[in-house]
């Protein structure tokens, strides 16, 4: 991410709005934090770890850098998980970790305003409630909002080791 | 500018005084003390005082200042040395370390510890020096104590004992040169000197920048404060006023201040000092000069460099493959600059790597002062022996060895060396002898403690054994019967002493070394005494690795585990119940687990007879791997799978490959229980999946 982005970040954030990176899974369109995004990357290279959950597709090898790989079209049960020149990873920084999350396709980079976030409804999304922070609404397209770190570190995604093991 | 900057500094060198000061402590030959060592002695107590005022660490400053004024003595033939005052040093010495650890975390070290201290060391100067002088020694200590603000003005703890001297109020006056310094430590040295006296004139002149001032501090003292801001060869301090052999003296008032028990100082005795001290001086600056072509870098610099030179490797043997696929293959000047490329890559990890190296020479070295401390507690008389001193180890591994050793020590001094009168019964000298050795053994670093008592006793680790319910037999061998001694719970001390024979330790020790990838092994022949050897990687960074491929994957076992591999034949392959599989070996009978099946690799050969079997050794059970193919022999640079992600079953590490993808490095030792639990709890696995055993099945 650039110093620019950044400083437009700040920017915005003081008028009360803040930049999400755009993504989708399937039909719907998600966003996350830009903040939290390192980098955009093509699916490739991936190696296949044992005795994982099968959303955990491997690690790669990020500039000397071995980085977990997670699906989350698998993970959340999407119909179909189809690898191809669209499908790409998107890299983030979380809770001092790097992890790569696999997605459809990214679309774009939008600023939302605190009025066009609304709170997230209580059912009919393919995600749990639980990572979803709210709902973008941008003209007639609707953004779920991900707290991405929530999502990550969360047990369930079995990225981050449990206490005590 | 903040003077609490220059904190870590100091702590810095104040460490590395100490330990200068300790070794020289332990190796003083009491009835002959060399006069250099007694000189550096002094120094380091010196230079720690002159630090710790200037920082405001009064405790510390209190008590290297009847520390040095002892020190003067000695090294001045007044005060005779005996084994008790060493002691008593060194005593002294653990406590500034105290001292300087509060301080560093931001705390004041234990007053009741600086008052107990401090009455050891004034007691010993009443003692050992009689009234004049021990009162003096005695004396300088409450006014230190009283100064409200050392750090602001150190000057009036050492002026105290010179104020008899007559100098005149104001104090002497001093020219100090700035060589060279940098303008922002300038103007610092100068706020600096401005607290230790009144600065009466000061002119630049290019690279030179003088300073006049008059200060109550002697020379030195000035020099000792701003040698933490500038190095040694950049001031020049030099006493202005009256006749050069009186500036001379003048210069030095506090030499003169402790040399002289009286309060009127005889003319005739300060020159010998002096010059004896400038003389330590230049010695002193000359060594600093030297430690100049050295620098202090933080360890996690190192290894990011490390990570960039592997990531150049990559990216180097990924051109390599695409200049090797593709038609310009024919370009001489490409394959030539490729090849260039190559070496001096190779070259540069080498060289980077050997940044990370450190002698064992810093383990070693604080092993003297823990076999005196313990023989003295003992009662044994012990004489360390070090070999291979210069024997380079990675940086990280050496901190993790000292725990292990310690320990080793600790037994080899407590159970292996007799007391002296029953080492004389025995007919063996009376003095013990502890030999630390290190040396390379090809890849690895080859760490011995030697020692020349009683051996292992047979019969009692069996004894004990069988009592702490352990399996064992009469009939094993003298290595098996040794390896005992490293499960856990297991001492045979008669008694639990201090130092050791708690039954908690050597299977600390072992797991300890095996998590750094090393071993551990015993010698012992009774009477004689026992070698513990420990055989470590010299580093953790790379591995000597043997691709592996299973199916269309690609794994790396470490090739220090690997003991042979061969194509198993059906004839050797034995079915158990229960779905173990076992391979004959020779004689040996050994327990197979497949890769396929351990990590649900799809694809891969099922067939044991048509796979590899590869016989490795982990935690000290020895198995077979299957593997499809053996692919070859690398150095891989290790990387930590659990920086990101987690602790994966089966899986120590992971490594890039040429190609740019990452390559699991297997951990043996955990292959061995995966391969386990996989059988016993077939949820985990795929249990419908081919089993060697059906295949093995001759029928």
């Amino acid at each position: 991410m650039s110093q620019a982005t950044a400083l437009q970040t700040a920017a915005a954030v003081e008028a009360g709005s803040q930049e999400f990176l755009v993504f989708s899974l399937g039909d719907e369109e998600y966003a996350i934090d830009i903040l939290k995004v390192q980098e955009i990357r093509g699916y490739e290279n991936v190696t296949r770890i044992a005795n994982a959950p099968d959303f955990i597709k491997g690690v790669a090898n990020l500039r000397g850098v071995i980085v977990p790989i997670v699906d989350l079209r698998i993970k959340f049960r999407l119909e179909r998980a189809d690898y191809d020149d669209q499908t790409v990873v998107i890299v983030v920084n979380i809770a001092d970790r790097v992890v790569g999350i696999v997605v459809d396709r990214v679309s774009d980079v939008m600023t939302l305003t605190a009025e066009q976030r609304k709170p997230a409804p209580e059912f009919g999304l393919s995600l749990p409630l639980d990572y979803i922070s709210g709902l973008g609404n941008l003209d007639e397209r609707m953004l779920v909002l991900v707290d991405i770190e929530k999502m990550l570190t969360s047990e369930e995604m079995a990225l981050v080791e449990e206490a005590g093991e | 500018m903040d003077i609490t900057e220059f904190y870590d500094t100091f702590f810095e060198e104040a460490d590395e005084l100490l330990a200068e000061m300790e070794s020289h402590l332990l190796e003083l030959d009491v009835d002959n003390p060399d006069v250099e060592r007694l000189n550096a002695i002094f120094r380091a107590a010196h230079s720690i005082k002159g630090g710790a005022g200037t920082f405001g660490f009064e405790a510390l400053q209190r008590t290297t200042h009847l520390l040095e004024n002892l020190l003067d003595y000695t090294r001045r033939g007044e005060l005779a040395l005996r084994r008790d005052i060493v002691d008593t040093f060194l005593e002294a010495k653990d406590m500034l370390n105290d001292q300087l650890d509060a301080y560093r975390q931001g705390g004041e070290p234990d007053p009741e510890a600086l008052e107990r201290i401090c009455e050891t060391l004034r007691r010993l100067a009443l003692e050992e020096l009689g009234e004049d002088a021990g009162a003096e020694v005695a004396g300088a200590a409450p006014s230190a104590s009283a100064s409200p603000e050392p750090a602001a003005d150190p000057a009036p703890a050492e002026a105290a004992p010179s104020a008899g001297e007559g100098t005149p109020d104001g104090g002497a006056r001093f020219q100090v040169t700035l060589i060279g310094v940098a303008d922002k430590d300038r103007d610092l040295l100068i706020e600096e000197l401005a607290q230790l006296g009144d600065i009466e004139d000061q002119q630049a002149d290019g690279e030179r920048h003088r300073v006049v001032l008059t200060s109550s501090l002697s020379g030195d003292d000035i020099e000792a404060v701003m040698c933490f801001i500038a190095e040694p060869e950049q001031l020049e301090v030099r006493a202005l006023d009256a006749a050069a052999p009186a500036a001379a003296s003048e210069s030095k008032p506090e030499v003169k201040a402790e040399a002289e028990a009286a309060p009127a100082p005889a003319a005739t005795k300060p020159a010998a000092p002096a010059k004896a001290e400038a003389a330590a001086k230049s010695s002193d600056a000359a060594k600093k000069g030297g430690e100049s072509t050295s620098i202090r870098v933080p360890v996690s610099k190192v290894d990011q460099i490390i990570n960039l030179v592997g990531e150049l490797i990559i990216t180097q043997s990924m051109l390599n493959q695409v200049a090797e696929d593709s038609e310009t293959v024919n370009d001489g000047a490409l394959v030539t600059g490729l090849n260039l490329l190559q070496r001096t890559a190779r070259d540069l990890q080498e060289a980077v790597m050997s940044v990370r190296m450190v002698p064992m020479d810093y383990v070693f070295s604080r092993f003297p002062r823990l076999v005196r401390d313990l023989a003295g507690k003992l009662d044994k008389d012990v004489e360390l022996v070090t070999e291979g001193k210069s024997t380079e180890l990675d940086k990280g591994l050496t901190e993790r060895i000292i725990d292990p050793l310690t320990h080793l020590v600790r037994n080899s001094l407590d159970h292996g060396i007799e007391t002296p009168d029953r080492r004389e019964a025995a007919g063996k000298p009376r003095t013990g002898r502890l030999t630390l050795s290190a040396q390379h053994q090809g890849g690895n670093i080859l760490i011995e403690v030697i020692d020349d008592g009683g051996g292992l006793n047979r019969d009692k680790i069996l004894e004990k054994a069988r009592s702490s319910g352990l399996s064992v037999s009469d009939s094993m061998s003298d290595d098996e019967v040794w390896q005992l001694i490293f499960a856990p719970g297991f001492s045979t001390a008669d008694a639990v002493s201090d130092v050791s024979g708690r039954g908690v330790g050597m299977d600390v020790v072992k797991r300890n070394i095996q998590a750094m990838g090393g071993h551990v092994e015993i010698l012992s022949t009774p009477g004689q005494g026992t070698t513990t050897r420990i055989v470590l990687p010299l580093t953790l960074a790379i591995l000597d690795g043997m691709s592996i491929k299973v199916g269309q994957e690609m794994f790396i076992l470490p090739v220090s585990a690997v003991i042979e591999s061969l194509q198993p034949r059906a004839d050797d392959l034995y079915s158990m119940a229960g779905g173990d599989v076992l391979l004959k070996v020779r004689e040996d009978y050994l327990p197979v687990v497949a890769v396929h099946h351990a990590l649900d690799v799809a694809d891969a050969i099922t067939d044991p007879t048509r796979a590899i079997a590869v016989i490795v050794q982990g935690e000290g059970r020895r198995y077979a791997l299957l593997v499809d193919e053996l692919v070859g022999q690398q150095q891989v640079v290790v990387k930590n799978l659990e920086t990101n992600y987690r602790k994966v079953p089966g899986v120590s590490a992971a490594t890039i490959l040429g190609d740019g993808s990452v390559a699991l490095i297997l951990d043996v030792a955990d292959m061995h229980r995966l391969g386990q639990s996989k059988k016993e709890n077939p949820v985990f696995g795929a249990p419908t999946r081919a089993r060697p055993v059906e295949e093995v099945e001759p029928s």
